[in-house]
Formats: structure tokens, C-alpha cells, sequence
């Protein structure tokens, strides 16, 4: 690479900032031969520095694979444990350059344990290099990191069929494997799929065409990234801006901070704010420093607008004449990131571009087996997994389907204990069914009947392993509400169990509905204007949070029954331990399944530093 | 360009809206200088809503805080300056107690302190992608656990331009916003933008002596000089800066932002390569981040 000279900088400045930008991940199954492919690619382009070659040739000494020559694969494996193991953990962002674009590679991991990690390439790129090794074919994972590319909106693929060395270049070993791949793929939805015979090793038709395979009409990698149109016949959408930030410096200036999803901004427009529906014009558009009478998708700007109009972060900025709809029911497909199930009916933390609701997975349609496509039935969804699904938010949020904007059509889901990020999922349209159920005003409300009772309907939530002690105490509370003048009634585990939980058993899914279903009734009851005892095990904090959700702030009073696990299973008053120590009974809260104590519990009674009355006072106590 | 500009702003912007009490570390250096720049856009017309914090060691080049305190006025923005009050005590400096220790005491420890007395749950760092191996893996919000160790092996998975700001309590988040950027992007930026650098960046005669291969500047006094070693003035320019007897410079005639463009174009050496840290053990930087380094 030679210096500039002085009078090239300009052009060669000019160059640089029109040079567009090709975003693409490489995936396949382990050993494929990924980062030794992207180690071609960038030793080739010239964007390795001397010190790193020469980092590159001590490591290959040290941990290489390629006997005396240069271990490629060594310049991408950034983290030791990898360099040491041998194989790509994370994904790995990588920068090059051509004379005509630059681009930004994702690499990501071949181990199935690892595929989260290859959506999150996958989800902010416009092509993927699928390699399959020349000598084992289309595999397993080859179809499940295409299924995932498919559902991540690339509709571009190029099938990089390597190690064409081990097979000499043959061209039958080759033609098999595209045509096993098309048959696969076809119904994906790709645009284009364009299949190359290379060598990451060799560096057969990486850079350029390679005399070993002259029956390969097609171009080199490097060619084929070079001039692959991926955007498509795009059509410009109307304005659609989500709200980041509300910028109000003094109380002259308040400005709308956002990223263009789609469409343009323009000075004098019309807008509409979704889901709000407030209306007003674009008075001015900040971009940076400088004021600007339009703004195109894609840019970062501050807009300001005619009106004083009430608009908050997750709101979306709307082109008056074509606003987009908001719902909180949705169709789409989910990809599960966490060890942790998927769980129907649990609460997730849901964020569509700025907006955050709480979110639940109403119904799984069907998982999609990603090696075949056939459609299983499910009732939790594991680490890995794909499935179509129903979910609904906590209130309305505005989205266009993923096929018409990446930005409004993506929603990551995040535990709320957690806060890992344990879904990602696209939508695909709104469910009307909500919207023609309509709440049914009634004429008698609850403080009507609060008043007719004299008392504050309210709900007791009792939690703790089997065998606590929690019904004793609960029997007991009862009883002393109902001589002191009360209307209670008690809700106990194993009684509804009998009857409106009979369908139900006790695997994580099963216990998740028997909570939901208990506190809906609850919250029935407590609408009625009783006071509701509820006493469950109920082991799940989310779930009791859940719970805790559907009533008004100090209408919730949960009790931590806390009793040793020793103590209760020294009583087993019913003999279920025994019976689960012994491997007959299954998913045995605090056996084989987990309990989750309370953190902040209104009355935390230790039942053996107590006694029964004590334990009621303490109780009462904690309802004022 | 523009999409790496537009992506920046979008990703201070969504901290901010998540963070309680957040910060901008500031090393003075080019990238931290874009960083700013970027993040006074983001915020046009108000100043961007939090203080610059400088984990300061007491050895950066002169040049350096004049600059600092050039920028802080022009900004309009809080500066916070941090010191290792024990590692100034104990008289550490990286000719007395090597460039390991000096670091650990004087910038990672220093961070630490800074973080954990001022409760900053959100901080802003100009680290990329490209400059080294690690850095190629971690998120653009980066999560540290109390003790501010990075774990590799636990990063969420980060889907479209989707952050997860969610913090665990006593967690706090590290946000690279140019992780996408590559060095000549910066350098393009700073020619395009007009930005203002410290002028260790562009070619002049400087004191130096040649020492294991490398030109280090003579910055003051508290150069030790060994017996054969002398003191030449040079034409040399700085590709990176940190404390002054840490970086190395390098020959240069690039007097102007075009000839580091030129010259960076051409560049056969990677950057931190004058970072003399970054060669101590293989995977040095790996390690320096899983100890809560930047």
C-alpha cells in the first residue's frame, strides 16, 4: 500500500464518503471454516497491520492449527478461551474495505448453544454467508441458522460452499450440495441466493475467480459482495419517527429527539402521534447543529412542532395523512434466547423500537421444527426454539409489520426479575379480537359495594412450601374476619385444584396458569367486595407479582409463610415428601422444583419463632 | 458517514432516557474528542445532560489538560477530574513502578473509585471494535457487575438497534456508542466536522529518546534519563494518546488532519501499537477488561 500524495486526499476523501455500507454475517455449523474465511477476507483486503501479523504469526506457533503456515481463523477468535479452544464463542464485529464499499461483518457462532448470539448478527444485517463444508453438506445447523436468518428479514444468501480443496474442486460434490441447499430454502422467502465454490484455506474464489474451478461461471466472494444489490425496489413509506427523548432545555424550546424509521420529515408537514392521536405540523427539524427543512429515514434529528402537544418517549411521530395503527394484541414469531423456558401467560418486559410495555405470550400456535418446518404443538418454549405466536401488551403500542420496517416490527422481550434479554420476535399483524371485546361498562361499581359491606375488599396472598402451615394460618384468619363481622372467603390450592384446576398438573407451565386463573378469580371476588384469602404455594415470583398487578395499590397483602424445608418435610403432614424424595412424585416444589421466596413480603410470619395468634395479629397488622 | 453519525446519536440518546445519573469518560484523546462532539448534537440546542469525567493519573502530556480545559469551557459542561489519592501518596508513576502497576493503580482502580463515590449507572466510553480483538465482542452496552468486572462468557444478546437498559441493583452499563467506527472514519470525521484535537496528533519537533525500539516524548522533568540514552528533537506525531511515558510517538512529517488521513491510509501499524500496555502478556487487554478496565 503506497502513501497518498497531497493532491489525491480530496478525491480520495470523496470516495470514502460515498462509499456505501454492506452489512452481512457469515453463519453455518462449527468447523465450517467462519474465521478462516473472514481471516482471508481481511488479510486479503490488506486491513491487517503489521504488528497484528506479526502477533498473528507468534499465536499460529502457539495455538494454530495449519502446522507451519498462518492460522487466519486466529485473526477473528478475539477471546483467549477461544484462541485456546479453538472455536467461536461470540460474535465478533470485523471491519474491511474495497475499492467500492465498506463493510462490517458479523461472525458468528456455530455451536447450537451459541445461535442467540447468531440472531443478534443476523437482526441488523442485509446478506448472509452461509458455509457449508464442502465434504459433510447441508446440515442440521445449516438449516436452523437459515431459518433464523429467514426470520431476522435477510433476504439475501450466499451459499459459500468451502474447503473445495478436501474435495478437488469437484464439480459434482459442489452442484449436489446447491441443489440439496434450493430445495431446502426454497419457500424461505429469500430474494437471491447466490451459491460459490471457495477455499478459505486456499483462497480459492475468495478474492478473485481460482483456475481450479473454471466450470464456476458465477463470481468471486469479494466480486459478488462488491456489486450484490440488497436493497431492493424499496418503496418511501410515510414519516414514522419513535420518540427517544423529549429535549426541553428551558421553557422556550421543546424538541422531539428521534431516529427516522421510515419516510421523510419535512418543515410545514403534518403529523399525527400515534397512539395518542394528537395532531400538529412540523415547525423545525434539527440535524446536529443545523436546522434542515427535511430529514430522511435513517437520520438522527430533533424535530419541533406547532402545537403544544403532550408527547412522551415511545410515542411515534406519524405522517398526518397516513398515521400507522397501534393494538395490543399481535400475531408474529418468536425466537427464544434463555436457558429458562418460555412460559404462556408470563409476564415479560416487552420493547418495540422506544416503546416498553409488559407483555404475555398468549398462546404458542405451533413451534417450527427448524430442521424439517413441520408445525409441533408446544406448551413452553426452549432455548433456541421458534415458534408462531399470540401475544398481547399492557397497553396499546403503534408498529407496522417487520416485512414493512425493521424498526417497528421487532420486539425483544427481557425477564423482569432478570433483566436478561430471553426473547426476540417479529410481528407480523395485530389481532382485532380485543378491540371487538369491549369492556362492559356496569352501572354498579366496586365502591358501591365496598360501601354496602362496610369493609375494604382487599386480597391476602398466602405463599410457602407444602407442608408450612400456611391453610392452619389462613383457616384461622378466616375465621377471626368472619366473627369480627367480615365477608371473606378462601381460596385454597388444593380445593380449586378439585374443580376449576383440575386440567391443570404441576409442570411449570401447569403452575403458571393455576396462579393466573386463582388470582383472576381473586380479583372477581375482591371486585364483589369480599376480602380474599388466597392460599397457594405458589412458588414463582413472577407469577405472585403478577398477581399483586391486577390489584389496586394496598388491595394486596402477601404472606410469606416461612417455614425451614426441614421442618416441613419432617412433618409431611400429607406424606408428599416421601413420596417425591422417592421419586414418585414429580416437580415437587422444593425437591425437584424450585421455590422462589418472597424479598418483600407485607408480613413475613417464621412460624417457628411464633405462634398461630401471634402470627394472625402480625397479619392484621400488616392490613392497615 | 452519515449512518454512523445517526447510529451514535441514537445510542447516547437511548441512555440517556434510561439512565438515572449518567457520565461521559473523557480521555482527551481523538476518539473521546468525536464522542463529545457527537453527543453535543445530540442534545443541540441544550448541552448534553451530563458531566465529563477524566480519570486523571497525573501523567498526561501538558498538552493534554490545556485541551480539556479548552473543551470543558466551550461545551458548557461539567468536568469532573478524578486522581488516585493513594496511588499519588505512594508516589506511583510508571517509571518507578512499570506500566502494569501504574495502570491498575492509577487508571483502573482510579475509574473504580470514580464510578462507585459518584454512583454513575450509565458512563460513556469511546472505545471501537476495531482497535483490538476483545473489543470486537462486546455489546454497545456493555453491563459490569458491582465489582465492575466484565464477564464475556454473560453479555445479553443485543437484536437490532433494540438495548436492553435494564440494570440489576449495584450493576452499572459501559455504552460505546462508535463501536462501529473504524480509525480512518474518525479521522474523516474530524477532517469533515472541523473538530478540535489536542495537537500531539499532528507532526512537530519534540524532545525525544529512543528506549526498547520506541520514541517517547520527554513531557517534563520527571523523565529519568539512563546513562547512553539522549535527548534529539524529532518530527514525530501521536497516534494515541495516554500518559506520555506510556505512549510512544512516531515519525511523521502529517502536520495537517489531511496528512494523518494520508498517512493513516497508508498505515502499516496497527494504533494501540504505541500503547505500550496492550503488549504486556498475550490477551492483555482482555484481561485488563475483565478487571474493570475500560
Amino acid at each position: 500500500m503506497r502513501r497518498l500524495e497531497a493532491h489525491e486526499i480530496g478525491a480520495f476523501l470523496a470516495a470514502q464518503r460515498d462509499k456505501q455500507t454492506l452489512r452481512f454475517i457469515t453463519c453455518g455449523s462449527v468447523d465450517d471454516g467462519k474465521s478462516t474465511l473472514i481471516g482471508r477476507l481481511l488479510y486479503e483486503s490488506k486491513s491487517i497491520f503489521d504488528d497484528q501479523l506479526a502477533s498473528l504469526e507468534t499465536e499460529s506457533r502457539r495455538f494454530g492449527t495449519q502446522g507451519a503456515n498462518l492460522d487466519l481463523a486466529l485473526l477473528v477468535d478475539g477471546l483467549q478461551a477461544e484462541r485456546e479452544q479453538g472455536i467461536t464463542i461470540d460474535v465478533a464485529y470485523r471491519f474491511f474495505a474495497s475499492e467500492k464499499r465498506r463493510f462490517i461483518v458479523a461472525d458468528t457462532p456455530g455451536h447450537e448453544q451459541y445461535t442467540r448470539n447468531m440472531a443478534t448478527g443476523a437482526s441488523t444485517a442485509d446478506l448472509a454467508i452461509l458455509l457449508v463444508d464442502a465434504r459433510k453438506g447441508v446440515l442440521v445447523q445449516t438449516r436452523r441458522h437459515s431459518r433464523i436468518v429467514a426470520l431476522m428479514g435477510i433476504r439475501h444468501i450466499v451459499l459459500a460452499v468451502n474447503k473445495m480443496d478436501l474435495v478437488d474442486y469437484d464439480r459434482a460434490t459442489f452442484a449436489r450440495i446447491v441443489d440439496d441447499y434450493r430445495a431446502f430454502a426454497d419457500g424461505l422467502g429469500f430474494a437471491t441466493i447466490e451459491a460459490i465454490p471457495v477455499s478459505g484455506l486456499s483462497g480459492a474464489n475468495v478474492m478473485t475467480k481460482s483456475v481450479d474451478t473454471p466450470w464456476h461461471a458465477g463470481p468471486s466472494l469479494m466480486d459478488y459482495l462488491d456489486t450484490v444489490d440488497v436493497g431492493g425496489a424499496r418503496v418511501l413509506g410515510p414519516l414514522r419517527m419513535p420518540v427517544q427523548f423529549v429535549n426541553r432545555p428551558n421553557l422556550d424550546f421543546r424538541g422531539y429527539c428521534g431516529r427516522i424509521a421510515e419516510g421523510e420529515a419535512r418543515v410545514g408537514a403534518a403529523v399525527r402521534v400515534v397512539p395518542t392521536g394528537a395532531t400538529s405540523r412540523i415547525a423545525s427539524i434539527l440535524r446536529g447543529f443545523e436546522e434542515v427543512d427535511v430529514a430522511h429515514a435513517g437520520e438522527s434529528v430533533t424535530v419541533t412542532l406547532a402545537d403544544e402537544i403532550d408527547i412522551s418517549r415511545g410515542d411515534v411521530l406519524a405522517a398526518g395523512e397516513a398515521p400507522l395503527e397501534s393494538a395490543d394484541q399481535f400475531e408474529g414469531r418468536l425466537l427464544w434466547l434463555n436457558e429458562h423456558a418460555m412460559t404462556p401467560g408470563r409476564q415479560y418486559l416487552f420493547k418495540l423500537a422506544t416503546r416498553e410495555a409488559t407483555a404475555t405470550i398468549t398462546e404458542i400456535k405451533y413451534r417450527e421444527d427448524v430442521d424439517t418446518g413441520a408445525h409441533l404443538s408446544a406448551k413452553t418454549l426452549a432455548m433456541n426454539e421458534i415458534a408462531r405466536v399470540t401475544l398481547s401488551t399492557s397497553a396499546p403500542v403503534a408498529f407496522e409489520s417487520y416485512a414493512a420496517s425493521r424498526t417497528l416490527g421487532a420486539f425483544i422481550l427481557i425477564d423482569k426479575l432478570t433483566f436478561e434479554t430471553v426473547g426476540a420476535g417479529v410481528i407480523e399483524f395485530a389481532l382485532r379480537r380485543a378491540r371487538n371485546i369491549h369492556w362492559q361498562a356496569l352501572e354498579i361499581g366496586a365502591a358501591s359495594r365496598s360501601a354496602q359491606k362496610q369493609q375494604k375488599p382487599r386480597c391476602i396472598w398466602f405463599t410457602g412450601l407444602s407442608g408450612s402451615g400456611k391453610s392452619t394460618i389462613a383457616n384461622m384468619l378466616d375465621k377471626r374476619l368472619n366473627a369480627d363481622g367480615r365477608h371473606t372467603y378462601l381460596l385454597d390450592g388444593d380445593n380449586v385444584r378439585h374443580g376449576l384446576n383440575r386440567d391443570l398438573g404441576f409442570t411449570e407451565a401447569d403452575r403458571v396458569e393455576n396462579i393466573r386463573r386463582v388470582a383472576e378469580v381473586a380479583k372477581l371476588m375482591v371486585d364483589a367486595g369480599l376480602i380474599v384469602i388466597v392460599s397457594f404455594i405458589s412458588p414463582f415470583r413472577s407469577e405472585r407479582r403478577m398477581a399483586r398487578e391486577l390489584f389496586a395499590a394496598g388491595a394486596f397483602t402477601e404472606v410469606f409463610v416461612d417455614t425451614p424445608i426441614e421442618e416441613c418435610e419432617r412433618r409431611d403432614v400429607k406424606g408428599l415428601y416421601a413420596l417425591a424424595r422417592q421419586g414418585k412424585l414429580k416437580n415437587f416444589t422444593g425437591v425437584d422444583s424450585p421455590y422462589e421466596a418472597p424479598e418483600r413480603p407485607e408480613a413475613h410470619v417464621r412460624t417457628q419463632e411464633t405462634t398461630t395468634d401471634a402470627a394472625i395479629e402480625q397479619i392484621l397488622a400488616a392490613l392497615t | 458517514m452519515n449512518s454512523l453519525e445517526a447510529e451514535a446519536i441514537e445510542i447516547i440518546r437511548e441512555a440517556v432516557a434510561a439512565a438515572r445519573n449518567p457520565a461521559m469518560l473523557y480521555s482527551i484523546g481523538k476518539d473521546s474528542s468525536v464522542l463529545l462532539h457527537l453527543a453535543r448534537k445530540a442534545f443541540f440546542p441544550a448541552p448534553p445532560p451530563f458531566p465529563l469525567l477524566h480519570v486523571d493519573t497525573g501523567w498526561k502530556f501538558k498538552a493534554m489538560y490545556a485541551h480539556r480545559d479548552r473543551m470543558v469551557a466551550e461545551s458548557g459542561m461539567k468536568l469532573i477530574s478524578h486522581i488516585n489519592a493513594d496511588g499519588v501518596a505512594a508516589g506511583v508513576g510508571p517509571f518507578t513502578h512499570g506500566s502494569n502497576y501504574h495502570t491498575d493503580v492509577m487508571k483502573t482502580q482510579a475509574l473504580k473509585q470514580a464510578l462507585d463515590a459518584r454512583g454513575y449507572d450509565v458512563v460513556f466510553g469511546g472505545a471501537r471494535r476495531d482497535e483490538e480483538r476483545s473489543r470486537a465482542k462486546e455489546r454497545v452496552f456493555s453491563f459490569r457487575a458491582a465489582n465492575h468486572r466484565w464477564d464475556p462468557k454473560a453479555q445479553r444478546p443485543e437484536l437490532w438497534n433494540l438495548y436492553n437498559t435494564h440494570v440489576r441493583p449495584g450493576e452499572t452499563i459501559r455504552v460505546f456508542p462508535i463501536s462501529n467506527w473504524t480509525e480512518l472514519d474518525i479521522w474523516q470525521y474530524i477532517h469533515v466536522e472541523n473538530i478540535p484535537i489536542v495537537p500531539l496528533y499532528l507532526s512537530a519537533e519534540r524532545p525525544v529518546v529512543q528506549r526498547g525500539g520506541q520514541l517517547l516524548m520527554v513531557d517534563d522533568e520527571r523523565f529519568p534519563i539512563a546513562a547512553g540514552e539522549k535527548v534529539e528533537l524529532r518530527r514525530v506525531r501521536f497516534r494515541t494518546l495516554g500518559c506520555w511515558p506510556l505512549t510512544a510517538a512516531v515519525e511523521s512529517d502529517a502536520a495537517s488532519i489531511e496528512d494523518v488521513i494520508a498517512e493513516t491510509f497508508g498505515a502499516r501499524s496497527s494504533e494501540r501499537q504505541g500503547r505500550l500496555i496492550d503488549n504486556d502478556q498475550p490477551g492483555s487487554m482482555e484481561k485488563k477488561k475483565q478487571e474493570g478496565y475500560f
